[in-house]
C-alpha cells in the first residue's frame, strides 16, 4: 500500500475522475474552489471536459445535460452555491438523473462565512429543492473515506438512478492526509445499460428508448405513477445502502452521535474518557439519507445505555433524526456550536462529564 | 402514384396542443424539416440530434420532436444543452425556447451560452407575451400592450421599454449567426426554414453560438382572431422589431 499525502478537495476530485467522472462543470466558492481548480488541469488529462459555467444555477443544469448522454457527471460547490442548484438538483431527481454533487459546507444562513460548518443537513436529507424526492447522501469523516465512497458514488447513482451528494464539512476538503488513491475504473457509455439516455435514437427505433430526460407529468395520474417509482426506489435504497460507524459503544454508558469531522473529535474524547475509565462510545452515520434509523436505536437503546449526546456544528439538525430514531425511550442531550467554532474535546468532555452527573 | 409531400419523420404523430392561429405548429414543423434535410443531404447522422425544450407554451415539445431530447427547467435550456453537446459534439443540439424562458429568467443562460461560443443552436420564439400563464407581460411586451400583469398597458417609465435579444446577442464576441425571422406570410416562412437550416448547417461545421429569432402571434392571451393576430403582428410588432440578419460571421 503506498500512500499519498493530499489536500481533500483534490483526492475528492482525483477520486471522482478516477471513479470515470469525465464531466466537471462548477463555479468558484470558498471553501471548495481548489476542486474546480485541480479539475481544470485534470479533466484534459483524460480526455474529460472541465467548463467554469456563469452560475451554480448553470452548471447544476449542464450537469442535467451531460448525465441525461449517460456520461458520469460531477459537480461541486459549498452552501450558497447548493442552495443555488437546488433547483436543479430537484429536476436531475425528477428526471433520474444519475450525478454527483459536492457540498463542503460552510457557515450560514446566507453569505454566513468561509469556514466549516454542518448547517447543510437539513438542506442535503430533509429536501432542498421542491417536491418528494431524496439523495443519496454521504457524510465523510476523512479523506480517505471521501475517496472510497467516491469510488462507489457513481455506481449507486447509476444502480438507482437518482443523485449522489457529499455532504462534507470544510474541513474535510481543506485538510491534508496521507491517502491511498484507488485505480483508475475503465468506464464507457453503454446505451443497452441506459437505455433512458439520450444516446442516438432514431425514427424507426423502438419508442420506449427514445431519450426523453423530463421532469413533467402534467396529468395527476401519471405524476401519481411516477412519483410511486420514485417511491420505491427510495425505499429500495433504504434498505439497503445505509451505512454507519459504532465505536466503542458495546458497554457504552453514554452514547455520542455525530457525523462528519465532528465524528472524529468525538473519537478522541471517546478515547481519552475510556482511558480514565468512562464508558463512552461513538455512533456515527456514514449515510445520512438513508439514515440508518435502526441501527442507531439498536446501539443507543441497548439496556446499559443511560444517555445519548448529539454533537453537531449547527443548531441541532441532525438531533431530529437521532430523536426520531430514539422515540423517547432514552434521555437525548444536544451540544453544539453555531458560527462554523468547531467543538474542542475537553468541551465535550466537560458536556459528558456534567451528564453523567445526572445534568 | 408518385408521394410529393409527407409528413417529416422528425415530429411525432402526438396532436399539438397549441391553441388555434399559434405559429409554435408551423415553427416546430420547420425545425424538424430542415433537421430532416440534412440527415438526407447526408450532412447529418440521423440520430445525431437532441432537442431540449423550454417552460413555457412550448414545453411539451420533447413530446413533438421525434428524436432524443430534454424538457429544461424554466430559462436553462442553453445551460442543458450546453452540457449534452460537451457530452456528445457530433450531436446537433438545439433548444427551443419562448420570450419568457429566454429573455426574462433565461438570459444568463442564453448571454453565456453566446459568450462561450457554445456550439448550439437557438430557435427563440418571440410573441411577446407569457402565453402559458395566461398572459402576462414579458420583457418582450410592446410599450402600450394590455396584458394580465400590465392592464393599462405597458407603461416604459415603470418598467422599461421592450428587450430586443437579437441585437443584444449580436454584440456578444462568442455570437455566431442571429437573425430575426417572421411566419406571418409563405414568403417570410420560407426565409425563416433558410435560416434555422443555415444555423443547424454552422453548428455542424463548428462554429459558434447561432440564434434564429421568430416573431410569433398569441390570438389566445392578444385577445385577437388568428387573422387579426397576424395583422397586429406586422403593424406593431415587426416595427419594433425588424427582421433580418443581425450578424453572421459566416458571411463576412
Amino acid at each position: 500500500m503506498s500512500l499519498t499525502l493530499m489536500k481533500g478537495s483534490e483526492a475528492i476530485a482525483e477520486a471522482a475522475i478516477r471513479a470515470g467522472a469525465r464531466f466537471f462543470f462548477g463555479y468558484p466558492i470558498t471553501p471548495q474552489t481548489e476542486i474546480p481548480e485541480y479539475m481544470s488541469a485534470r479533466m484534459p488529462e483524460v480526455g474529460g471536459c472541465f467548463l467554469q459555467a456563469e452560475s451554480e444555477v448553470a452548471a447544476i443544469n449542464m450537469v442535467y445535460g451531460a448525465a441525461g448522454t449517460g456520461a458520469r457527471v460531477i459537480t461541486s460547490s459549498s452552501s450558497p452555491g447548493v442552495s443555488l442548484k437546488q433547483e436543479g438538483i430537484s429536476y436531475c431527481a425528477g428526471a433520474q438523473l444519475p450525478c454527483v454533487i459536492l457540498n463542503v459546507m460552510r457557515g450560514g444562513p446566507g453569505l454566513g462565512n468561509i469556514q466549516a460548518s454542518q448547517g447543510d443537513y437539513f438542506q442535503g436529507v430533509k429536501g432542498g429543492g421542491n417536491g418528494d424526492y431524496h439523495l443519496l447522501t454521504y457524510a465523510p469523516s476523512s479523506v480517505q473515506e471521501a475517496i472510497d465512497i467516491m469510488m462507489f458514488a457513481f455506481d449507486k447513482a447509476e444502480k438507482y438512478r437518482m443523485p449522489v451528494l457529499f455532504l462534507a464539512d470544510g474541513i474535510i476538503a481543506q485538510m491534508m492526509e496521507p491517502v491511498e488513491m484507488p485505480e483508475m475504473v475503465d468506464f464507457k457509455v453503454d446505451p443497452e445499460k441506459k437505455p433512458w439516455a439520450c444516446t442516438g435514437w432514431k425514427p424507426g427505433d423502438d419508442p420506449e428508448k427514445r431519450g426523453v430526460i423530463n421532469s413533467i407529468y402534467i396529468d395527476t395520474e401519471s405524476l401519481t405513477v411516477h412519483n410511486a417509482k420514485l417511491q420505491a426506489v427510495y425505499a429500495e435504497a433504504r434498505k439497503n445502502e445505509q451505512m454507519w460507524e459504532c465505536y466503542k459503544t458495546e458497554d457504552a454508558e453514554i452514547v455520542v452521535t455525530a457525523f462528519g469531522t465532528v465524528a472524529r473529535i468525538v473519537k478522541t474524547v471517546v478515547d481519552q474518557m475510556r482511558a480514565e475509565g468512562h464508558k463512552v462510545g461513538l455512533f456515527r452515520p456514514i449515510s445520512v439519507w438513508p439514515f440508518p434509523y435502526d441501527a442507531l436505536a439498536e446501539t443507543c437503546c441497548a439496556p446499559q445505555v443511560k444517555a445519548v449526546l448529539d454533537v453537531e456544528v449547527n443548531e441541532g439538525q441532525m438531533l431530529e433524526d437521532v430523536k426520531l430514531a430514539i422515540e423517547g425511550r432514552k434521555p437525548v442531550q444536544f451540544f453544539g456550536h453555531l458560527g462554523s467554532q468547531f467543538p474542542t474535546t475537553a468541551e465535550i468532555k466537560e458536556k459528558i462529564l456534567e451528564m453523567k452527573e445526572g445534568k | 402514384m408518385a408521394v410529393v409531400f409527407e409528413k417529416t419523420k422528425l415530429l411525432t404523430d402526438k396532436p399539438f396542443h397549441y391553441c388555434p392561429g399559434c405559429n409554435h405548429g408551423i415553427i416546430h414543423r420547420l425545425v424538424a424539416e430542415s433537421v430532416d434535410e440534412l440527415i438526407q443531404e447526408g450532412k447529418l447522422e440521423e440520430g445525431n440530434v437532441i432537442a431540449v425544450a423550454p417552460v413555457g407554451c412550448s414545453v411539451f415539445a420533447y413530446d413533438y420532436f421525434n428524436m432524443d431530447a430534454y424538457e429544461a427547467a424554466h430559462g436553462r435550456a442553453p445551460a442543458v444543452a450546453t452540457g449534452a453537446k460537451r457530452s456528445k459534439p457530433d450531436t446537433l443540439v438545439f433548444t427551443y425556447q419562448g420570450d419568457g424562458d429566454l429573455a426574462s429568467i433565461g438570459t444568463a443562460e442564453v448571454v453565456h451560452a453566446a459568450h462561450r461560443g457554445e456550439k448550439i443552436c437557438t430557435i427563440f420564439v418571440n410573441n411577446a407575451i407569457y402565453g402559458m400563464t395566461g398572459g402576462q407581460m414579458a420583457p418582450t411586451t410592446l410599450v402600450g400592450q394590455k396584458t394580465t400583469t400590465s392592464p393599462k398597458g405597458r407603461d416604459e417609465a415603470w418598467c422599461g421599454a421592450p428587450i430586443k435579444m437579437s441585437e443584444m446577442l449580436a454584440e456578444v464576441p462568442g455570437s455566431y449567426y442571429i437573425e430575426r425571422c417572421a411566419v406571418n406570410n409563405n414568403a417570410n416562412i420560407l426565409k425563416t426554414k433558410k435560416a434555422i437550416k443555415k444555423a443547424f448547417q454552422y453548428q455542424l461545421d463548428g462554429k459558434g453560438f447561432c440564434l434564429i429569432e421568430v416573431l410569433s402571434t398569441c390570438p389566445t392571451n392578444w385577445g385577437l382572431s388568428p387573422v387579426e393576430a397576424m395583422k397586429w403582428l406586422e403593424e406593431n410588432m415587426i416595427p419594433y422589431y425588424p427582421l433580418g440578419v443581425k450578424k453572421d460571421k459566416g458571411a463576412e
